[in-house]
């Protein structure tokens, strides 16, 4: 394992947010402002944050609400438009150095996710989002840049090889959600603060990188992961929680599941045991 | 590459430095070896001992030749096939016409060229700036850039600045595609470029301005960054629907065997190659009419009675380009994936292809990821059938030509199934 650039995390003497566990906490309003129209979906900056199949999980987490009976509006914003501040569900997905630099720079001069995040949205990032979400990552130019600060987690660069191959991994299991099958490919390493729980735990594959075994992070209704594939597609389980989240109920009607089933199991099988 | 009998070959051999020769006659034998062995045609490994011999044999065996690079995402072995036939006008052509497109490869190929006049040779993205170095080309075709196997490949932004870093100081006249900004981001520090208007259907990859990450406005056809400025240049030659308009706005109807936009699109900057070596656009135009298949893509083959035309798609600009030249629904679709190392293992970009644009078709799903496509085609909303070969598909296709669109190694499996 390769030692992380920052040995400390930076944040620890003054946590930006408190330090008790976190709890999933849907946030109580959002149902009242659901019922008046849709579930507004909002897709952050897909002109620079959607270099591999990230569309997908915008795909399947409309697919299984509108399966739900529920309208759903997808609003696409472009990296020159504000944030809406409204949204029920805002995702952020992976990206190359540079763009993600820059997605760092508009969102952080924008602060439409930042004001959205103070109203509870519910926020799922992918890798270079994921990064974004923290308090800094290390840019294309080799900069230590600051991220947004909604989830407590830095992110250095490894110096061994890059992670790249499938992924298999138990989440937390406050959040009670199946085994999470993914793919990730990325050369951060994220270090968790007090503020986040890890997403899960790798049983294969890296994760966050920091070699504890740790994958992604979340607090409230934030969740940061790795997991390409795309996450959604092999996971439907983590759509129909952020669903559930944005409804603030605890189940959902249901909604066939026979070809996720059938990825999942023979995804979850060839990582287990790779040819 | 021939045997060592190959009389051409040997006439053109006695020229060679003696470094050089016996760099050649070893590969020759190791390809000879190894295709007795039954392992293909040993091209790639002859050319592996060939230059481990004699480093400098890819700029020896080029020095004679008037060297045509061609590089992209995809459309290389197709637009170097075109331009192989154009300039066969204007002498003979030695090429790597198989597709073995890394310096192992193309050393085989122009070892085995014997009095070649032209060498046109397709070059791998990545190794584009080194083979430019090697074999100082008269002429380089830059046709696209976008996303393709991001689990091994660099990024696609970083391949364009590779290119124009390594291209800068060329002498070769560049023609690259003025309608993808990240080529013209590549092309646009060299000293002669011919710009093609040759469209793109993909725009992806190329949302963010190469040269300052302004976000790029791009207005029907045109490109530009508001904020550095850096904008699609005005093209010398241009595809105007069925027709190459030349730099003197003459226009020359394109009539090719091959289906689809994208492959007018190679025509195009065809052309504009071949004008570079005195090849006039309707000479080459009338010669490219002559390439049917390329490497079995775009093969009508019989298979268990029924018509199947095999199609080729690696990443999400090929497929967009494949869908709009299958035949109209309700003709069946069968779609293979595989995840080899040499497809790329990580599925995700399956969510960058609009499979809605299949609604319509039967659809016959197959390959090593097939359920991976099982799930993307649900979401899409689409009604499907998992098969486990293509023997199975085709029985359970309705009547019609079958396409059948595959990614690069379930695509070699589809031309064995068929025996192609």
């Amino acid at each position: 394992m390769a030692t992380p650039p920052f040995q400390e995390n930076p944040y620890q003497q003054q946590p930006p947010y408190p330090t008790e566990p976190p709890q999933p906490r849907p946030q109580s309003g959002r149902s009242q402002r659901m019922s008046e129209s849709s579930l507004r979906l909002v897709w952050v900056y897909p002109d620079l944050l959607s270099t591999y199949g990230d569309r997908g999980n915008a795909l399947v987490v409309e697919r299984r609400a509108r399966q739900r009976g529920l309208n759903v509006q997808r609003i696409d914003v472009r990296s020159d438009q504000a944030v809406p501040t409204s949204g029920d569900i805002y995702l952020i997905g992976g990206g190359e150095d540079r763009p993600q630099r820059l997605a760092a720079e508009r969102l952080a001069a924008d602060q439409g996710l930042v004001r959205a995040a103070e109203n509870g949205a519910i926020i799922f990032s992918v890798c270079a989002g994921y990064q974004i979400l923290g308090h800094e990552f290390l840019n294309d130019r080799g900069e230590r840049q600051p991220g947004l600060g909604l989830l407590d987690v830095w992110t250095g660069r490894g110096e061994g090889a890059r992670c790249v191959g499938d992924v298999l991994a138990e989440t937390d299991p406050q959040l009670n959600l199946p085994q999470l099958t993914g793919f990730e490919n990325h050369q951060g390493i994220t270090h968790l603060g007090q503020g986040v729980k890890p997403l899960a735990q790798v049983q294969v594959g890296r994760g966050n990188g920091t070699g504890d075994g740790t994958e992604g992070a979340w607090r409230d209704t934030i969740f940061g992961t790795y997991l390409h594939g795309p996450v959604m597609a092999r996971n439907p389980a983590v759509a129909d929680m952020l669903i559930k989240l944005a409804l603030d109920v605890n189940a959902l009607p249901p909604a066939d599941t026979t070809w996720y089933d059938a990825l999942r199991a023979e995804r979850i099988s060839a990582t287990r045991q790779p040819a | 590459m021939p045997g060592p009998d190959s009389e051409a070959a040997a006439v053109r051999d006695a020229s060679l430095p003696a470094r050089a020769k016996i760099a050649v006659t070893a590969g020759r034998v190791a390809a000879a070896l190894s295709q007795k062995a039954g392992r293909g045609s040993g091209s790639v490994i002859g050319g592996k001992i060939a230059l481990r011999l004699d480093p400098d044999l890819l700029a020896t065996l080029s020095d004679h030749l008037d060297v045509v690079l061609v590089s992209a995402t995809n459309g290389k072995t197709t637009t170097t096939r075109l331009i192989a036939e154009a300039l066969r006008a204007a002498g003979p052509v030695v090429s790597n016409a198989l597709g073995a497109n890394m310096p192992a490869g193309i050393t085989a190929a122009l070892a085995g060229g014997s009095e070649a006049r032209f060498g046109v040779i397709e070059v791998d993205e990545k190794y584009l700036a080194g083979v430019a170095r090697d074999t100082r080309p008269k002429a380089i075709a830059l046709l696209n850039l976008s996303r393709d196997q991001l689990d091994r490949a660099a990024e696609t932004r970083m391949m364009a600045e590779k290119w124009r870093e390594g291209l800068q100081d060329t002498d070769a006249v560049i023609i690259a595609n003025a309608d993808d900004p990240l080529v013209t981001w590549a092309a646009s520090s060299c000293r002669k470029v011919v710009w093609v208007a040759a469209g793109q259907a993909w725009k992806e990859d190329a949302w963010s301005c190469p040269s300052c990450g302004g976000v790029m406005q791009r207005p029907g056809d045109d490109w530009f960054c508001q904020d550095c400025g850096f904008r699609r240049p005005q093209p010398h030659w241009a595809l105007q629907g069925t027709h190459v308009i030349d730099p003197q706005r003459g226009a020359w109807p394109i009539q090719l065997q091959l289906p689809g936009r994208a492959n007018l699109a190679n025509a195009t900057s065809s052309a504009a190659v071949a004008a570079v070596f005195g090849v006039a656009p309707q000479v080459a135009l009338q010669r490219m009419q002559a390439v049917t298949a390329v490497a079995g893509r775009y093969d009508v083959v019989q298979y268990h009675g029924r018509d199947v035309r095999l199609l080729l798609a690696k990443n999400p600009a090929g497929w967009l380009e494949t869908f709009s030249l299958i035949d109209q629904p309700p003709a069946p679709v069968i779609l293979s994936v595989n995840a080899m190392d040499a497809d790329g293992t990580d599925t995700s970009w399956l969510w960058d292809v609009d499979y809605e644009r299949l609604s319509g078709h039967p659809i016959f799903v197959m390959g090593q990821r097939k359920l991976d496509l099982a799930v993307r085609l649900e979401v899409a909303g689409l009604q499907f059938h998992v098969v486990d070969t293509l023997e199975q598909a085709v029985r359970m296709a309705p009547p019609g030509r079958i396409e059948a669109i595959a990614n690069y190694t379930a695509f070699q499996q589809l031309r064995k199934a068929v025996a192609n």
